[in-house]
């Protein structure tokens, strides 16, 4: 019993810890002043100011639409690949894993300016598509870093039997091993998604004119002081993922009930 | 599981084609705006706009140094940029900048004849000036009660724990220079070494060195000195009536952002009209109020209400502007300040 | 199985998305002057064994291995606790963990500023509560606070990954015979996590040696750390061959402490596979 008492203590503190700032973003998102210095008075014009200002709408669009992308692009390309190099043996499959994590282990600059060197040296146009690219390289090896415990952990004989019974490869592929690396497939799609949405350094250097994201935006703010229209923004982004997340959840519980199941 | 995959499948088809068709709306000419974060009324660009029924993608940096390396690697083109004056001087050099034709940016007569010809730009060939500020110290008259009138205070032992400095080489340095009566574009080692160990001396009273968070920390009362520009201490001083600003007797530096525009800019016309555009008094004026920085327009600084036209903070007298310095590219100094600058953050 | 062969279109694309920059770099690192000149030299790398410079990675990599040691501490019981839960839960609070880190990172960084300062929102309540306000920002304890903020979710997903599908009937079998619980977290649970701690290890570790913004927001810029070094090589001096060198050699210097890293794991092949 009071161990439950302490698990929960415990998890409720860090959850204070991870969410303290982001109450004070939203408090300050309600301040009638341009300073985090002190509190003036509440005011919604911050709000007001957020649906006036297109280039933080449009840099919004940009960043949910290149995390979601470079997520979705980067599991499916990661899972692939982790699946082939754990089927890998030797030094073959060692230098391919060193190489996977340079771009985990690199500072963001020198991912960025390696990157772009390359485009130019391709003498590709900087646009959507390099700030794309750029984002799936180094969104890949976190998924493949994900997975490959899953791999290992997983009973390695389970696709051979599969097979041994009757399934094409793609079946017991399906039906058998991606089934049961599902929350490391899963976790390296959060992860993806969760660096490509803050992404500054890669995307600044690897863009073309037109092309923009929010953390750009925001670091190019840092010189003048951050707008507060920022944390207007920020506040209505996380209501609406927590009142998604609330949402998931009860559907989720509703349909197993449905099924007879115990929540 | 069959469903997650479709609707995935789905978001994937739906984002690539709305975003190619985002950029295929181009029926009115775009003009590419690459300037600092927050450092223009947004009306102002709509009303640019309306008025030439145009497309204005407003594109944004955090440093000169970004968005230098961003032009230089070519790949992509913008058609106006705002470079301070340093950074300038050296696109000049390398040939990253057209000529400006002037005949195409009349409201030019509107600027201050102190603000053009200037060392980084003779001539105005290159550069039309956009905004202009100084650097000095700011302080909290309940915290301190010496006379604030030289960098020295800075260095005062009674405000250990309480003074802020600039986490920025030259900024640092330069002050360090200043108040030991060199010049902050010195090359000489001599000069330079006795900075950095005058710098060395300081930091057990240093608090922090900080960027913009300077703003935030002096509101809150959380130091009592710091150095900060001109135009952030209007901001702060509005915020907190304990804060005041001082132009230090042994000199400061001034800095300018000027517009430019870059050798491989596809609109150039387009570019000179929006540079003339941003110099009429009325706009320049507006532009100015939202940004709270110091303009070079003399027309616009008419249109200014008098509390901040004779704000001594924001439009000094000349004689405070006697000593100031515009900083010159270092070139190959660079890495010697780059050198000294590690060995005063190494100390422990 | 024929499933390595899935592994050759990425094989590719790291060829052409890592190997050829890497490739690049490396080349920085070995000349000077205009990259077409071909003008290759080792002073670049000379230049780094200086002690000022070898300073600057040591104290990184202690800042990074003091990060990575907490992180691995505070995280393991958050990973577990949340995979005992009931599958519906269990989602639901991964995303609670992780939501955090979609807000901007500078902006969650500067809100610290106002928690932590001498009049900020914790000092407040101390002094509320009638005790003497702390010296809570600009120094150590700061960045390490701010580095386990940033880094947690990454130490804590990997772990739970693996935690989540720990066979039970190996815990109750286990029961059964009459371990206690310790007996079971040490023999059993802690074990089979191990691939899970490793690549939590690696996510963290690595790049918590480059990071610097976290120590310049929260240290008050008081330290020199790596990852500012490079960057201002590549940005401000203007000396991409430096930087290039200075990258290599943190490259190397972390390749290594990761595989003696990775000699802990006892299992047959390494987890994450390094060396």
């Amino acid at each position: 019993m009071v161990s439950r008492i302490i698990k929960k203590m415990y998890l409720w503190l860090m959850l204070l810890f991870l969410y303290a700032p982001i109450i004070v973003l939203i408090v300050f998102s309600f301040n009638d002043s341009r300073s985090r210095g002190k509190w003036n008075g509440f005011t919604l014009r911050w709000y007001a100011e957020l649906f006036k200002d297109s280039n933080v709408l449009k840099a919004l669009y940009y960043t949910i639409g290149i995390a979601l992308l470079s997520a979705i692009i980067s599991t499916i390309i990661g899972t692939f690949a982790a699946i082939g190099i754990h089927g890998l043996n030797g030094i073959g499959k060692k230098v391919i894993l060193n190489l996977n994590y340079l771009p985990v282990l690199n500072p963001d600059i020198v991912t960025a300016v390696s990157l772009m060197t390359l485009y130019k040296f391709v003498g590709i146009e900087f646009g959507f598509i390099t700030m794309l690219l750029s984002h799936v390289t180094f969104c890949v090896p976190y998924v493949i870093l994900s997975i490959l415990p899953k791999l290992k952990q997983m009973n390695n004989h389970l696709a051979e039997a599969a097979m041994d019974l009757g399934a094409t490869p793609m079946y017991a592929l399906r039906k058998v091993v991606i089934p049961e690396i599902m929350p490391g497939i899963f976790t390296g799609a959060l992860i993806a998604f969760t660096l490509s949405i803050d992404d500054f350094v890669i995307s600044f250097f690897n863009k073309g004119a037109g092309v923009t994201n929010l953390s750009i935006e925001i670091y190019s703010m840092a010189r003048r002081g951050i707008n507060p229209v920022i944390n207007a923004l920020t506040t209505l982004m996380f209501v609406v993922l927590i009142v998604m997340l609330i949402y998931i959840n009860r559907k989720q519980e509703k349909s197993i009930k449905k099924k007879g199941g115990v929540i | 599981m069959r469903r997650g995959l479709k609707i995935t499948l789905l978001i994937l088809l739906i984002s690539a084609i709305s975003f190619t068709a985002i950029g295929c709306n181009d029926d009115k000419p775009t003009l590419n705006v690459y300037n600092w974060g927050d450092y223009i009324d947004p009306d102002v660009i709509k009303d640019f706009e309306e008025e030439f029924n145009v497309k204005v993608n407003y594109n944004t940096f955090a440093t000169n140094e970004d968005m230098y390396v961003s032009i230089a690697k070519g790949g992509t083109s913008y058609d106006v940029a705002f470079p301070s004056d340093y950074m300038i001087e050296r696109m000049i050099n390398e040939g990253l900048l057209a000529e400006i034709n002037k005949d195409n940016i009349p409201n030019m007569k509107n600027i201050g004849e102190e603000y053009l010809d200037l060392d980084f730009d003779p001539g105005n060939k290159y550069s039309v000036p956009y905004m202009w500020g100084t650097l000095g110290i700011i302080y909290n008259k309940t915290m301190v009660d010496d006379v604030v009138d030289s960098w020295d205070i800075l260095w005062n032992e009674k405000y250990k724990g309480q003074i802020l400095m600039l986490d920025s080489q030259r900024d640092s340095i330069g002050v360090s220079l200043k108040r030991l009566g060199y010049s902050m574009n010195t090359r000489d080692m001599n000069e330079l070494e006795e900075a950095k160990n005058e710098l060395i001396k300081q930091k057990p009273l240093v608090y922090a060195y900080v960027g913009d968070d300077v703003k935030q920390l002096m509101v809150a009362e959380e130091a009592a000195l710091a150095v900060v520009w001109a135009g952030d201490a209007v901001a702060m001083i509005r915020e907190n009536e304990n804060l005041e600003y001082v132009y230090p007797k042994e000199g400061t530096n001034i800095w300018f952002d000027n517009m430019v525009i870059p050798k491989n800019a596809k609109n150039k016309e387009l570019a000179e009209e929006f540079i003339n555009f941003l110099n009429r008094p009325d706009i320049a004026a507006r532009n100015v109020e939202y940004i709270g920085y110091s303009t070079p327009n003399v027309e616009a600084q008419k249109l200014l209400p008098e509390e901040i036209r004779n704000s001594q903070v924001a439009y000094p007298s000349k004689e405070k502007l006697e000593d100031t310095e515009i900083f010159v590219d270092m070139k190959d100094m660079l890495s010697i300040y780059d050198e000294l600058w590690m060995e005063i953050k190494a100390e422990r | 199985m024929k499933m390595k062969a899935l592994s050759y279109p990425y094989v590719v694309w790291i060829a052409v998305f890592i190997v050829v920059p890497l490739a690049l770099v490396l080349l920085y690192s070995l000349t000077y002057g205009d990259l077409s000149g071909m003008n290759f030299t080792l002073n670049n790398f000379k230049k780094f064994l200086d002690p000022r410079y070898l300073d600057v990675l040591w104290i990184s990599v202690k800042l990074a291995l003091e990060s990575t040691a907490l992180t691995l501490i505070l995280g393991y019981p958050i990973a577990l606790i949340i995979a005992k839960e009931k599958p519906s839960k269990r989602n639901t609070m991964i995303f609670l963990f992780v939501i955090p880190m979609w807000m901007n990172f500078l902006l969650r960084t500067y809100a610290w500023l106002t928690l932590l300062g001498k009049n900020g929102v914790i000092n407040s309540i101390i002094e509320f509560l009638g005790f003497k306000p702390l010296n809570l920002l600009y120094n150590d304890g700061a960045v390490l606070l701010g580095m386990i903020y940033n880094f947690l979710p990454f130490m804590v997903l990997p772990i739970y990954s693996v935690l989540v599908k720990i066979d039970n009937s190996l815990i109750e079998s286990a029961e059964d015979l009459g371990a206690n619980r310790f007996q079971i977290f040490t023999k059993i649970i802690l074990p089979l996590s191990i691939p899970g701690v490793i690549t939590g290890i690696t996510m963290v570790f690595m790049p918590a040696v480059s990071t610097f913004v976290i120590s310049r927001l929260l240290g008050g810029g008081q330290y020199m750390l790596i990852g500012n070094l490079i960057e201002q090589q590549f940005l401000w001096v203007g000396d991409w061959h430096f930087g290039s060198a200075i990258s290599i050699i943190m490259m190397i210097f972390i390749l290594i402490t990761m595989a003696v890293t990775s000699k802990f794991d006892t299992q047959k092949e390494g987890s994450g596979g390094l060396w």
